[in-house]
């Protein structure tokens, strides 16, 4: 854990930023996927340091950002149950859907709580027998791997009080949908370093060569992603379209072949509805056949309400790297943290929110 | 004091047989440093009549509270710890120019104990060091506690006697109290709610609308490592790391920064604050940041302060990311949970806004006293971006330390 000082060493990304200097002659827009990169990105201002001519594009790799509204309607449904102990990680607690959030229904009365991990709401379930207990699962293929444990250890232990309200979301057909939106600006990907470390980089071969795009799986921390920027400019200005790993401590091109094996047993891939975006073909996760009886939106028969979005919000557009987030009408001042109209400005992963956060004095004009 | 039979451990246990509980062995050493009169043997945990104002609330207080308080409690005095409290002691600081300052906290924490100290330390220090950051000399404090049903005596003890160890250390007493019961599930062990009272030599003067643009920011040692420390232990969430919370009262820190720096503003150099090294009047505010932690201070003086267009105009605040002491353990521990260790709350910290020329006259007083070893100057306050805090980043680049919306959400990945 000494990562977090040496792979932010200001010496080393002078020289980072130098050599990306050197190379670049021309403008180049680069999406990074993840949103754990967009936070890293503004947080350490890494794009203010980057030469003019590159442009980063926030993609929609934020999994609270994209889980749809009638997802969260559903949760709070089931949340608001009073039997059920709802879990989730602690970022989708203030989430808006239709009418009000997470917090809202816990202050309410519904018993939701925040957890670090599926395996301690497992563990919340075999200690309350009597209470039906739901796990939101939501996030791209990183999170999903515990999630498919905690189903697969449910039903080993005949735990019948277990459940899942599964909204997993995959990060290759997304890049598809957003290479053939025709607005699309993108030029170059950061592929999600972490989704690769358990999916592995096969998918993305056959992504770089129909859309004629470098996608360059990268970390995290500064480093990472001005290593990862520096290798998609390379690539860039030789006019490549490789799939390149700058990741490669936590990325193994086989990825994690036993989680793997594990999300084939417990998930099958679905259509998936994407806030902001729309639905996207084959782009998620549900639970397979043999575990349909752990999935929360069976045992509990929520019907889809139609929840409806804000008309002021243009997340949608963020998400797809169409418009920055201050170009919204409705950025910073009808909607921020507190009163948040999209989800991109809930999660500090959000690229609204981190804009908010991080960057508000800046006029305007600047990206 | 209605006297009556104080018995020991020893014949406590053999009375109820409890020591045979091996569940439970921390039982008998947690009962041995307390005495205890029958009625309270009868029953082990708080049950809804220590909460009543009648024989067993004063059972409590008799033979739990006040031994477990010690010196810094009323033992001894018939009225002590009564509803009220007369204050009698004469006033340590003079009465030319003093001032009374007065301060109230709750605490609420999980779990009741931590490495490094328990909530016991914590409402004695939070409200001590409340009064300390205003300049004062806390003197007197009040001690409300609402208790669980069901929670256990020894646990009560324990947690009496942190509070009277923190309120010896701290050189203040504990006056006057209040204790009720809440139904078991209906809070988390013990709820404490301190107010205190202290004394500011006359001249003394340090609020947030005396910093003004140019002033050093200085804190006063490592940031985040009580948050991190109290997160590592709480349910579903352990992770082994070294750290130790950092709770600790103020009060001799700060008055090592005045003897050299000073205080005072409104005119005057009588007394303390004024003297030392002709600074006068030079340290502006001071803050404990704990809650909502280094960010939520500085936000706090950045909007209070004087600034360019007079008072209460606010002023911009820069820091300079890696000057910030963020100890390894905690930085790892933010990195895996998604945290800021700039939002994680501090116990036993300030943060100072000092004129320009006493700043490093100032940082050397505090890091020749134990609880300012580490302590560094971090930033200026600036005429730009009045009320807003800026940071440098390590790389060069600049972004804003918000004020924290709530609690600080774990992220998903």
């Amino acid at each position: 854990m000494k990562y977090l000082d040496e792979f932010a060493d200001p010496e080393l990304a002078a020289r980072l930023l130098s050599e990306i200097r050197a190379v670049t002659t021309r403008p180049w827009p680069i999406m990074e996927v993840c949103g754990g990169q967009t936070h890293s990105i503004i947080r350490h201002g890494i794009d203010q340091l980057l030469p003019d001519e590159i442009e980063m594009i926030h993609g929609p790799g934020c999994p609270v950002c994209v889980t749809p509204v009638e997802m969260i309607d559903k949760a709070l449904e089931i949340a608001a149950r009073p039997e059920v102990i709802f879990c989730s990680f602690g970022d989708m607690l203030r989430v808006p859907g239709s009418a009000t959030d997470l917090f809202g229904v816990k202050s309410a009365g519904g018993d939701v709580r925040v957890v670090y991990s599926p395996l301690d709401a497992l563990r919340i379930a075999r200690e309350n027998p009597e209470r039906q207990v739901v796990f939101f699962g939501i996030g791209f293929e990183t999170t999903a791997p515990a999630n498919a444990m905690a189903v697969y250890q449910a039903r080993r232990a005949g735990l019948a009080n277990f459940s899942l309200l599964v909204s997993h979301v995959l990060v290759p057909p997304a890049i598809a949908a957003i290479m053939e939106s025709p607005a699309c600006r993108v030029r170059a990907f950061l592929a999600a370093g972490h989704v690769c470390s358990v999916m592995g980089t096969s998918e993305y071969p056959a992504l770089a060569e129909r859309y004629r795009v470098p996608i360059v799986v990268t970390g995290f921390e500064p480093l990472d992603i001005l290593a990862g920027i520096r290798r998609a400019v390379i690539q860039l200005e030789a006019g490549e379209h490789r799939v390149e790993n700058a990741y490669p401590r936590a990325v193994p091109a086989e990825g994690n072949p036993a989680a793997q094996a594990m999300l084939a047993d417990v998930f099958t891939v679905t259509d998936r509805a994407w806030r902001g975006i729309g639905t996207i073909p084959a782009s998620g996760w549900r639970l397979a056949a043999a575990y349909r009886e752990y999935d929360a939106e069976r045992r509990f028969e929520v019907a889809g309400t139609g929840g409806a979005e804000s008309t002021e919000c243009r997340s949608g557009e963020v998400l797809q790297g169409l418009i920055k987030p201050r170009e919204c009408a409705a950025f910073g001042t009808a909607c921020t943290p507190r009163r948040p109209l999209g989800a991109t400005m809930v999660s500090s992963e959000g690229a609204c929110a981190a804009y908010y956060l991080y960057r508000r004095l800046e006029p305007a004009g600047r990206s | 004091m209605t006297g009556g039979p104080v018995m020991t451990a020893a014949s406590h246990d053999g009375d109820t047989g409890m020591t045979a509980a091996p569940s439970r062995p921390d039982l008998a050493a947690d009962l041995s440093a307390w005495t205890c009169p029958a009625p309270l043997r009868d029953y082990p945990r708080v049950v809804m009549g220590h909460g009543g104002g009648g024989a067993m609330s004063a059972e409590l207080v008799e033979h739990l509270f006040l031994p477990a308080f010690g010196p810094a409690g009323t033992a001894g005095d018939p009225d002590g710890l009564g509803d009220c409290a007369v204050l009698t002691d004469p006033l340590p600081l003079g009465t030319a120019g003093a001032q009374l300052a007065f301060s109230t906290d709750s605490y609420v924490v999980r779990p009741l104990f931590f490495p490094g100290g328990s909530i016991g330390e914590l409402a004695v220090n939070g409200t001590v060091n409340d009064l300390a950051v205003s300049g004062a000399r806390p003197l007197w404090l009040s001690v409300a506690f609402i208790l669980e049903e069901g929670l256990e005596l020894a646990e009560l003890s324990r947690v009496a006697r942190a509070m009277g160890r923190a309120a010896t250390a701290a050189g203040v007493r504990l006056v006057t109290g209040d204790t009720k019961v809440v139904d078991a599930g209906h809070g988390d062990g013990v709820y404490i709610t301190t107010a205190g009272v202290g004394v500011l030599a006359g001249g003394v003067d340090i609020r947030p609308s005396r910093v003004r643009p140019g002033d050093a920011v200085l804190v006063s040692g490592q940031i985040g490592v009580h948050g991190v420390t109290v997160l590592s232990c709480r349910d579903g969430l352990s992770f082994a790391t070294e750290l130790a919370s950092d709770t600790a009262p103020l009060t001799g820190l700060v008055e090592a920064m005045l003897a050299v720096g000073g205080g005072a503003g409104r005119g005057s150099a009588s007394g303390r604050g004024g003297g030392g090294g002709g600074g006068g009047g030079s340290v502006h505010a001071l803050r404990d940041p704990t809650r909502g932690g280094l960010a939520a201070a500085l936000n706090e003086i950045a909007r209070a302060a004087g600034g360019a267009g007079g008072p209460g105009a606010g002023v911009g605040v820069e820091i300079n990311e890696r000057d910030v002491p963020v100890p390894p353990a905690v930085a790892d521990a933010c990195g895996l949970l998604g945290l800021d260790p700039f939002y994680v709350a501090n116990e036993g910290k300030l943060v100072a806004f000092v004129a320009p020329g006493a700043a490093e006259r100032v940082l050397a007083a505090m890091r020749d006293h134990p609880l300012g070893r580490d302590a560094a100057i971090i930033g200026t306050a600036v005429e730009d971006h009045p009320g807003i805090v800026t940071a440098r980043t390590g790389l060069g680049a600049s972004r804003i330390v918000d004020l924290p919306l709530g609690e600080q959400l774990p992220r998903i990945c």
